[in-house]
């Protein structure tokens, strides 16, 4: 029994080493999993069965506290290719049975081993689907996982600490993920057009997807003004997903109107998708608890057709569904929905080159059906030419 | 696209009688599109030749046949119904290959009737193996490499390419049947030359060996606008080269990242899509290489299938529900989610907990059958659980089998253990290996071993470890704290496991685990993992944190379903199950179903108020019952409409004190409980065959000779006819006592006295206490000694009088009155020199009630459920659930007559002799109905077989002594109505000696003639013979009889085993020469008996 000696009774954690504390004075008590130690952040659930590395190493999970619906976690490992970013950025990890054995001919290391080399506190054993239920009832809220030795102090105290934590609503967390440098994704099989993308927590399948399609992806830190984009001559703007609020993003929504006044085409997914919301008067809000996995679907306003996608947003823009809206850009419209519960899924200008979706076109995880939408930011980019 | 307002009636297509590879799910995804159909204001025409089905009975269409599912019956419904379309997905292959044959001839164009759900190009693109090869390589993925072969010499041409072993698999049949794999030329001739055979299209394909892979399987289902989703993906335990009917299977995909999932997925959707399945659901299967991903497409299924009926159950997400909406014009935007309610169909359901299905076999009925699992399906049934984890929901699943050797077990010693011996076997897939690979991993061998030894994937055999670790921690723990104890229980350890690991009882522990408040909590599958609220109560049990499952405060009945199908115990029973909640609903009741298998139509969560999907073991029910009580009123638990697995449990429950609804639990002892029985019936003066119970050879020899040879032996205290033979004398008895049984005072053994040439009875009847409702009187066509479960019968009763109905009458009251039976009751008789034996009587549901509701146009479950729960016959003849006078034994004159016929599964099981006997090995059963006996018959001939029996040509006829007198009148007709006979000499010289023309064939000993005169087998294989008359010997080699029949089998030519087979057969052929005939529905049916009754009680001066 050599390969498997060090599995054994690694099931039987004896006593409950873990507790996860919820804003609300909800504690419950699982077992210490990843590093040990103490951790915050807003506690959100994401849906999906598949995807635990894309999830993880999603810049736009940052200060989050993320919580797997589905029951057994880690069965395939990590491996060197489905990392959306180069570390893992959740605050905190909450799964119900963590797998012991890796299974997957990628794998090239198993999922605990990772969380605890990088420093990712985590707790595994609890009721995910009663919390789901109760984050679903309650809405978002600020956790802490506590592990080993910060388990044993008593449940106020941990509270105590728990609401002393920054909350996500008004958090401006851009310059906590974007680039320090400038870099270059070389477009695939000859250049054809070259996009500024504006990292705000870029996943790296999004430069990918666009490469593909013939873009050579120039990813600009956050913090450049359109100035230093507009010497790059793009063909087309892009403004990626990221975490925090976006009612914070000021200089993003600065950027992205001066793209738009020149006419440049600009494509946004995700916090982009806030973003032009925003560079086109409207509000965004809070949602309760978010849309967080890959099985929600989306209707194409133009087409009537449904497409299963990738989400992983707790803001929403607020805009009129019905009809064409006016906007200091022109006329513009909501082109789609998600039909589960009607939040505005994209925009789009139909008077400048501009559009954007809230969900993930570039999917990693989730499926591939809005494929089509870096089609249409091709398109955009020649008819501008 | 809303719904299209150019179709007014649709006629939809069951899948006709259980057989292994096609089973009662197509009767929930019928029933489910029968009742979408009609929700939406269609006229729905039924064909289905089952009538233990739900979906035949009355109230599920507008016009239901119960007649064969062959083109030219179902074309003569067409004619008289004139649909506007033809809905062919929902029944299995049968109704596809039905809906093709229909449109190929023409059928359906000279009609108007047009194909919806599917259409015939798009059915080609996905079941014609070079077209579908080449639409998988058109969108750039891969199949195996393989050959197309329409002959032998072109399968061997293939091998040299592809090289042993090679995967074989027949064109256009269901369930994998004749399929195989060749690891040499001589299983290259054996297999390919079946499936050349089993093809309608003599077309097999050949192809390179992927066992040992992992195995997937998608389904999808896409509508008009083109929108498509993933509803479920299952992953199997056991990797390819074992059909998914026969794996393990597992949802969701486990071992998968999102990268391999997504590109599986994209590729299912490019399939869905070139396919041309635009209105519906299929099934895609995928095989990947465990070592470096590489995928392959094996096939698709352009229809709802098995797997769907299991991804509906396993999700929430009714897929036949839904694909029906889709065929009449709906998107799946515009169908709102039946769970959530809020939320659209249009999305992909998400799982927070995990599946597990288990398949069931029947080896045991079928001795000398290989119980190799290969891609040819052998399970007769499949179990069902959902658990919040992997080891949680297995051994859920696995006590769901009822299969006491199913469940996984701790020897006291590992030294008793031999790993190597163990590895070597589990290396043959069969039906045992799980419960190997468990043993080998906790008895020391390596995960690694045991992989490389059963190819089932790493973290699988990780998660059966851990089972074995937490049994270790069991068995040594000094006493299992709260803490531990749930850990245990969260792994799926039931009490009686924990029990056996800690040598204390199962009520021990349950108590000890009561007093520490560990209980488990209810989940619901809701779709969405939490994501949105759920709306429907459709729940499975774990221990985690928190109950979601909140019992109402109603008045409550919990029912009992009947677990996974076996033989003896199916459809029929399901069937019982449904009608009780549909009337007990009806009633006011809160109905609950507890039940684990997900082909059936009570594990809907539509059928009732409440589901449990759970395993149907005393602590699994308590549970519940537990939950249950905490609000409302439980007025009770059925037991007796499930067959023998709630009844077994009767006792048990009344002892926790649990409220048994109807028969008390010492009623039921009383029936069941020889010594008892006997008490019953001299009281009540009424005749038993002579018998005792014996603990020797000794007594059990002194006990024949006291009764007289014939004897019937068997073991006490078994179901099915198990392991029960005729014998006829003492070398016989010594034979079979030394092989088939042990034999002591612990495991004593029945003789009965066997009545030859007695008429079988089988009686429903249904008793309030007071009054007894005689629901049916059939009589077999088979003699006595032949299970009545595998015997054709007939209703009314052809040659019973009045005067033997009323004894039957009265005999049946006695019983249920001496029993104590409040709700149903079978009874077993035999009619001999005019004496009425009783054989057995049954205080429960039997799996003829829903053939008797059907014949006598009365809903006999329900009435029966009703008087369960304090209703009288009276009461239910006032309301109209049951007719105002008389019952199912005066029938009026004239009403049709129908009879039922047994299916087989001899086709599966090459090799096992088809003579009939006393343990049942039929896995289902058809109906025919018309005004004559021999048309009734023909048509249940029809129906059981593909070809039925034939009008023309040779009639092979060999027959045992005993049956020679009266086997010649039957052949004699046989040989009048132009049948040429063909016979063994010995039955020849008999023949002609009563003066009928009779060739003769040579015996298979015989061997060959001088010039090459064929023996019967070789006639048979040569094709030369059309019909088949083999009655056993009583006493005797049979070797010769065996061969002959296994030929049989294997050309599928109709092959009778008995006189009185003959005769009814004979009768049949005789009246369809005659005459062409008719199709009648069962509401005309029920009309006819409602106008015949009225018109007998005017004569009767009652009306």
């Amino acid at each position: 029994m050599s390969a498997s000696d060090d599995h054994v009774g690694k099931n039987h954690r004896g006593k409950r080493n873990a507790v996860l504390m919820l804003e609300d004075g909800r504690a419950m008590r699982g077992f210490a999993y990843g590093a040990e130690g103490t951790t915050f952040g807003e506690a959100v659930f994401s849906t999906g069965m598949t995807g635990y590395q894309e999830t993880l190493t999603d810049p736009s999970y940052h200060r989050q506290v993320v919580v797997m619906t589905a029951p057994h976690i880690g069965n395939t490992g990590v491996n060197l290719e489905d990392g959306e970013s180069s570390r893992i950025w959740v605050s905190g990890f909450v799964v119900r049975d963590p797998a012991r054995r890796t299974s997957n001919w990628r794998a090239s290391s198993s999922l605990e081993d990772e969380l605890r080399e990088q420093g990712i506190v985590g707790v595994s054993g609890i009721d995910t689907r009663a919390l789901t239920r109760h984050l679903r009832e309650r809405g978002a809220m600020r956790v802490g996982i506590f592990s080993g030795a910060a388990a044993e102090a008593p449940d106020s105290t941990l509270l105590e600490v728990v609401l002393a934590s920054p909350l996500m609503q008004g958090a401006d967390l851009t310059s906590d993920v974007t680039t320090a440098e400038p870099y270059v994704i070389p477009a695939l099989g000859g250049r054809r057009y070259t996009v500024a993308a504006v990292d705000l927590g870029i996943k790296s399948m999004t430069p990918h997807r666009m490469a593909q399609r013939g873009m050579e992806v120039q990813v600009v830190p956050a913090n450049f003004d359109w100035d230093q984009i507009s010497q790059l001559a793009p063909d087309g703007v892009f403004f990626s997903n990221g975490p925090g609020d976006p009612a914070t993003a000021e200089h993003a929504v600065d950027v992205m109107q001066a793209a738009i006044t020149a006419g440049v085409p600009v494509f946004g997914i995700c916090f982009g998708n806030q973003i032009l919301g925003r560079a086109l008067g409207l509000p965004t809000y809070k949602l309760r608890y978010g849309h967080r996995g890959i099985n929600q679907p989306v209707q194409d306003l133009s087409t009537g057709k449904v497409e299963v996608t990738a989400h992983n947003h707790g803001f929403a823009v607020d805009a009129p569904r019905e009809g064409p809206f006016r906007t200091p850009f022109g006329n513009a419209r909501v082109s789609h929905v998600c039909l589960n519960d009607d939040v505005v899924e994209g925009l789009e200008c139909l008077d400048v080159p501009a559009f954007s979706v809230q969900y993930h076109p570039e999917a990693a995880a989730g499926p591939h059906d809005a494929d089509y939408l870096f089609d249409r930011f091709a398109d955009l980019m020649a008819q501008a030419r | 696209m809303p719904k299209r307002d150019d179709i007014a009636s649709v006629m939809v297509i069951g899948s006709g009688p259980i057989v292994i590879g096609q089973a009662c799910e197509f009767d929930y995804s019928g029933t489910q599109a029968c009742r979408v159909l009609r929700a939406e204001g269609l006229r729905v025409i039924l064909v289905n030749s089952n009538p233990a089905t739900i979906m035949t009975d009355p109230e599920f269409a507008d016009a239901t046949y119960i007649e064969p599912i062959t083109p030219e019956y179902v074309e003569r419904i067409i004619a008289k119904e004139r649909p506007d379309a033809l809905l062919p997905t929902l029944g299995g292959q049968t109704a596809l290959n039905t809906a093709i044959a229909l449109h190929s001839a023409g059928v359906l164009e000279k009609y108007g009737v047009e194909l919806i759900g599917a259409d015939v190009e798009a059915i080609e693109r996905g079941e014609n193996r070079e077209k579908f090869r080449t639409i998988v390589s058109e969108i750039g993925a891969e199949s195996a490499r393989s050959w197309i072969c329409h002959s032998m010499d072109e399968c061997l041409q293939a091998v040299e390419d592809l090289q042993y072993p090679v995967v074989v698999r027949p064109s256009f049949t269901m369930g994998g049947a004749g399929s195989g794999i060749a690891y040499d030329e001589s299983d290259l001739h054996r297999i390919a030359g079946a499936g050349l055979q089993a093809s309608p299209t003599t077309e097999v394909l050949l192809e390179e060996s992927i066992i040992g892979w992992k195995e997937y399987e998608l389904e999808l289902m896409r509508d008009n606008k083109d929108n498509v989703v993933v509803i479920c993906s299952i992953e199997n335990l056991d990797p390819m080269g074992v059909h998914t009917g026969d794996s393990i299977t597992v949802a969701p995909a486990l071992t998968l990242t999102d990268r391999e999932y997504q590109h599986m997925r994209d590729v299912g959707i490019d399939i869905i899509r070139a396919v041309g399945v635009d209105t519906g659901g299929c099934n895609i299967q995928f095989a990947i290489n465990p070592d470096d991903g590489r995928m392959i497409v094996i096939e698709m299924n352009p229809r709802v299938s098995r797997s769907s009926a299991l991804a509906s159950k396993a999700t929430g997400f009714p897929i036949a529900k839904i694909a029906a909406r889709l065929a009449i014009g709906y998107t799946l935007d515009e169908i709102p989610n039946d769970i959530t309610k809020s939320t659209p169909a249009s999305f992909e359901p998400t799982l927070d907990y995990i599946v597990v299905k288990v398949p069931r076999f029947a080896f045991e009925k079928f001795p000398g059958a290989d119980t190799t699992l290969t891609t040819n399906m052998k399970s007769v049934g499949e179990a069902m659980s959902i658990g919040r984890s992997f080891p949680e929901a297995l051994q859920k699943a696995l006590r769901s089998l009822e299969k006491k050797e199913a469940i996984f077990s701790w020897p006291a010693d590992r030294a008793e253990v031999d790993c190597a011996d163990l590895l070597n076997l589990m290396k043959r897939p069969h039906d045992g290996r799980l419960s190997l690979a468990q043993l080998a991993l906790w008895a020391g061998s390596s995960l690694e071993q045991v992989h490389e030894a059963t190819n089932i994937d790493p973290w699988f055999l990780d998660q059966i470890m851990q089972i074995n670790e937490m049994a270790d921690v069991i068995r040594a723990a000094d006493s299992l704290d709260a803490e531990f104890l749930f850990a245990a229980k969260s792994m799926g350890f039931s009490d009686r496991q924990i029990a056996q690991l800690r040598n204390s009882t199962e009520t021990e522990e349950r108590r000890h685990r009561h007093s520490l408040g560990i209980r488990p909590v209810y989940k619901t599958v809701d779709t969405c993992a939490a994501e949105f609220e759920a709306s429907t109560p459709y729940h499975y049990s774990s221990y985690d944190e928190e109950n979601e499952a909140f019992p109402t405060d109603r008045e409550k009945v919990i029912i009992l379903g009947s677990g996974p199908n076996r033989i003896g115990q199916g459809i029929e029973f399901d069937y019982s199950c449904v009608h009780a909640a549909l009337t007990l609903s009806e009633a006011g009741y809160e109905t609950i179903m507890v039940n684990c298998n997900p082909e059936t139509v009570s594990t809907d969560y539509d059928t009732s108020d409440r589901l449990y999907f759970e395993p149907l073991t005393l602590e699994d029910v308590l549970e519940i019952v537990h939950l249950e009580a905490q609000s409302g009123n439980l007025v009770g638990v059925v037991v007796q409409l499930g067959g023998q697995t709630p009844l077994g449990l009767a006792q048990a429950l009344a002892d926790e004190g649990v409220p048994i609804v109807g028969t008390s639990p010492a009623a039921i002892h009383l029936a069941e409980e020889r010594g008892a029985f006997g008490q019953v019936l001299a009281r009540a003066g009424l005749p038993a065959p002579k018998h005792g119970t014996a603990s020797s050879f000794q007594e059990a020899q002194l006990i024949a000779v006291d009764v007289g040879y014939p004897v019937l032996v068997r073991p006490s205290y078994v179901l099915g006819g198990r392991g029960m033979e005729i014998v006829y004398d003492d070398s016989m008895l010594a034979d079979y006592l030394e092989r088939s049984t042990e034999i002591n005072a612990d495991h004593p053994v029945l003789v009965d006295r066997f009545l030859d040439d007695a008429i079988e009875i089988d009686v429903d009847a249904i008793f309030d206490g007071t009054d007894l409702y005689l629901a049916g009187v059939m009589e077999h066509i088979e003699e006595a000694g032949i299970h009545s479960g595998d015997s054709a019968c007939v209703l009314p009763p052809i040659t019973l009088g009045p005067s033997e109905i009323e004894r039957i009458r009265e005999s049946t009251r006695a019983i249920a009155e001496g029993v104590g039976v409040i709700g149903l009751l079978n009874v077993q008789y035999a009619l001999a020199d005019g004496v009425l034996y009783v054989l057995e009587a049954n205080p429960r549901a039997s799996r003829t009630v829903p053939f008797v509701s059907k014949a006598t146009a009365v809903q006999v479950a329900k009435a029966a459920s009703r008087v369960m729960l304090g209703a009288s016959i009276a009461d239910l003849r006032t309301t109209g659930l049951l007719p105002l006078h008389g019952d199912g034994g005066t029938l009026p004159e004239g009403t049709a007559i129908s009879v039922k016929e047994a299916v087989l599964p001899f086709g599966r099981f090459h090799g096992v002799d088809t003579v009939l006997g006393p343990e049942m090995r039929s896995t289902g059963e058809v109906m025919g109905i018309d005004d004559t006996f021999g048309v009734a018959y023909a048509k249940s001939q029809d129906a059981a077989y593909s070809g039925g029996l034939p009008s023309s040509g040779v009639a092979f006829v060999s027959l045992a002594d005993r049956d020679k007198d009266a086997a010649i009148g039957p052949v004699r007709r046989l040989s009048e109505i132009g049948f040429t006979i063909v016979a063994t000499s010995g039955t020849a010289k008999f023949l002609r000696g009563h003066g009928i023309e009779v060739g003769v064939l040579r015996k298979q000993h015989e061997g060959r003639g001088a010039d090459g005169e064929p023996t019967t087998v070789d006639a048979i294989m040569n094709g030369d013979v059309d019909l088949i008359v083999n009655t056993p010997y009583g006493v005797g080699p049979r070797a010769d009889g065996y061969e002959i029949r296994t030929a049989a089998v294997t050309k599928g030519i109709a092959s009778i085993t008995t006189v009185q087979g003959l005769s009814a057969a004979v009768q049949g052929i005789d009246s369809m020469q005659s005459m062409q005939p008719g199709v009648r529905s069962m509401q005309e049916h029920a009309l006819d008996v409602a106008r015949l009754r009225a018109e007998a009680d005017v004569l009767d001066g009652r009306g």
